[in-house]
């Protein structure tokens, strides 16, 4: 038995201690946010964050994330009250056929939580590992903009 | 009487300086007006850009994002940080005002137009050995390229370093000029190659070690030395790998980044492929038979050996059919820190036989030099940042692990690695070696 704390909440898992993270989150946990792609830590479909870090939960044994926090798509946001980064992808319709969003939702979680005033090219270097093969890339860009944007005025808000 | 020594003394001390100072002066070179580009010969040209490619100039001479030859590229020494000249035609921040006669006497005695002295990370160490004739081409070469206005930076080095005629005072102990002589034993693609590695390669300039003063010791050619913080292998008869280097490997290895006896090229091995990929065909094979020989010349028996390396490693890799049985049964102590778990998780899913991964081509990892090597530094930076292609470039992909795996856990992934794939010894120090790569990545 491996435990894991994913979204905050500790699971006792039945798996082998080097099965990845990903099959864990999908198939025993039911958090199917998380996509397998190639499941060789090479597209980003598959990322969550581990410590408020993206890592690629395809290539991420259980064994490793004892005493630390997993945080998935569905740690972000409801579909009815999205987090800030979901709801600037909703409103900037930054989907196509949606399969490698999540983890770009994921890893742009991070960025901005990293470096709230991230520049352009700071932003397309660290969303580069995610890969999209329809090409909303555009509107993936814009979508993190917004975000950092409402996240910053939220910010702001929350402070007076 | 002891006034009389030390006026002696002094004396002699001023003689001393006095003539290391004449010795080392030279004199500025007149500045020249930059020609028209088209006034150039292009087969000149095509020959220049040819050498650059081998002498991988543009590597120093661009900064990250930066326009080529354009100069800032950072060169981190143990002495302190000297950043890359502009060599563009520019005539005020470049050598646009450089005669040849001044690009010459750059490249032959580390000293720049105006007189003074270089420091050498600048390798005029080796460049003092290349023919005028190719330093005229690859003069034509550079004097062709788009100037481009961008100052120069100047190094962050500590005193004494700073002052420019401490260059002079190493020039004077170990500079040894002299164009190449060619070993009349040797066949012409081994004096080619011999040539090319000792001059415009510079090949001796990372792979063999320092001494306190940071020149290469030259009774320990090719034993192995540092890169920006990359261990460069041993070339010699010291050599780590598990498969000996032959002729034909380390022409593949030097034309395409990979072979399949040896794997992929990585660290700041990758900028030297990318030049060597665009140089002549020839010359890369040359250079390849004069690597192989430093390890010794019987390719045959190389080759046996080879084979030999390449079965032992296929027979430590893990060889399964389903993922899920090498998960039933390996690494099951429920340690976090079991380096086998470990493996088996992050790594078999590509490092295994039968692996058949479009976007990578793993090496089987007892040939692997990063976990024969007797510095564990680089599989740490491997395991740390992955490998990829340069931007804009096809290649391979292995992903970093530095924020799935803790400091812990890359420690024990290492050492599991090193010792299952290896028969080298156990390493020591992987902690600290991993602090070390950890802020040299900032990861």
């Amino acid at each position: 038995m491996t435990t894991i704390t994913v979204n905050g909440k500790p699971h006792q898992v039945d798996a082998a201690p080097s099965t990845p993270l990903l099959y864990v989150l999908r198939n025993d946990l039911k958090l199917n946010g998380a996509k397998f792609g190639c499941g060789l830590g090479q597209c980003g479909a598959c990322t969550v964050l581990v410590d408020r870090q993206p890592v690629y939960s395809c290539v991420t044994p259980i064994s490793v994330l004892e005493g630390r926090q997993v945080t998935t798509l569905e740690g972000l946001g409801t579909p009815d009250n999205p987090g800030p980064v979901q709801r600037a992808f909703i409103a900037e319709q930054a989907a196509q056929c949606g399969y490698c969003i999540p983890g770009m939702v994921m890893r742009a979680q991070a960025l901005i939580e990293h470096k709230p005033r991230a520049s352009e090219s700071e932003i397309r270097d660290y969303m580069a590992p995610s890969l999209c093969r329809c090409g909303t890339h555009m509107r993936i860009l814009r979508a993190i903009r917004r975000a950092m944007k409402d996240m910053r005025t939220a910010s702001v808000e929350g402070a007076r | 009487m002891l006034l009389r020594v030390i006026s002696v003394l002094v004396l002699v001390a001023v003689v001393a300086f006095g003539g290391f100072y004449a010795w080392a002066w030279h004199s500025e070179i007149a500045p020249v007006r930059p020609v028209d580009a088209s006034t150039y010969d292009p087969a000149i040209v095509a020959k220049g850009a040819a050498l650059a490619s081998i002498g991988s100039c543009v590597v120093c001479h661009t900064q990250a994002g930066g326009q080529a030859y354009a100069g800032g590229y950072p060169v981190e020494t143990p002495f302190g940080t000297l950043y890359g000249s502009n060599i563009t035609p520019d005539p005020d921040t470049g050598i646009g005002s450089w005669s040849q006669a001044a690009f010459r006497r750059a490249m032959h005695d580390g000293v720049d137009r105006k007189g003074q002295h270089l420091y050498p990370a600048f390798p005029y160490d080796h460049f003092t050995h290349a023919a005028d004739t190719d330093i005229d081409a690859i003069y034509s070469y550079l004097m062709t390229r788009d100037p481009v206005q961008q100052q120069n930076r100047e190094p962050a080095l500590a005193f004494p370093l700073n002052i420019r005629l401490a260059a002079a005072g190493w020039q004077l102990l170990y500079l040894r000029r002299g164009e190449f002589k060619p070993d009349t034993a040797q066949n012409a693609a081994w004096n080619r190659g011999a040539y090319l590695a000792e001059s415009l390669g510079h090949c001796g300039a990372c792979h063999t070690p320092r001494n306190a003063l940071g020149a290469e010791k030259k009774n320990e050619a090719y034993n192995g030395g540092i890169a920006e913080n990359w261990h460069a292998p041993a070339l010699n008869g010291n050599s780590t790998a598990a498969a000996p280097w032959t002729a034909e490997a380390a022409f593949q290895y030097l034309r395409t980044g990979w072979d399949a006896h040896h794997g992929h090229a990585s660290g700041p091995m990758t900028a030297v492929i990318d030049g060597l990929a665009k140089a002549p065909e020839s010359d890369v094979r040359a250079l390849a038979t004069y690597i192989a020989s430093l390890s010794g010349t019987d390719d045959e028996a190389k080759s046996r050996r080879a084979d030999a390396a390449l079965k032992a490693a296929r027979e430590k890799t893990p060889a399964i059919v389903s993922l899920a049985s090498l998960q039933a049964t390996t690494g099951k102590s429920g340690n976090t820190n079991d380096g086998a778990a470990i493996f088996v998780g992050a790594c078999a899913s590509c490092h295994r036989s039968g692996s058949q991964t479009p976007s990578a081509r793993p090496v089987d990892l007892g040939l692997s030099d990063a976990i024969n090597s007797p510095d564990p530094g680089n599989l740490l930076q491997i395991i740390l940042s992955g490998i990829h292609p340069q931007a804009r470039e096809r290649g391979f992909i292995m992903p970093g692990f530095s924020t799935a795996l803790t400091d812990a856990q890359i420690v024990a992934l290492a050492g599991y690695v090193r010792t299952h794939f290896s028969d080298k010894p156990q390493w020591t120090g992987i902690d600290a070696r991993l602090t070390e790569a950890r802020r040299k990545t900032g990861s």
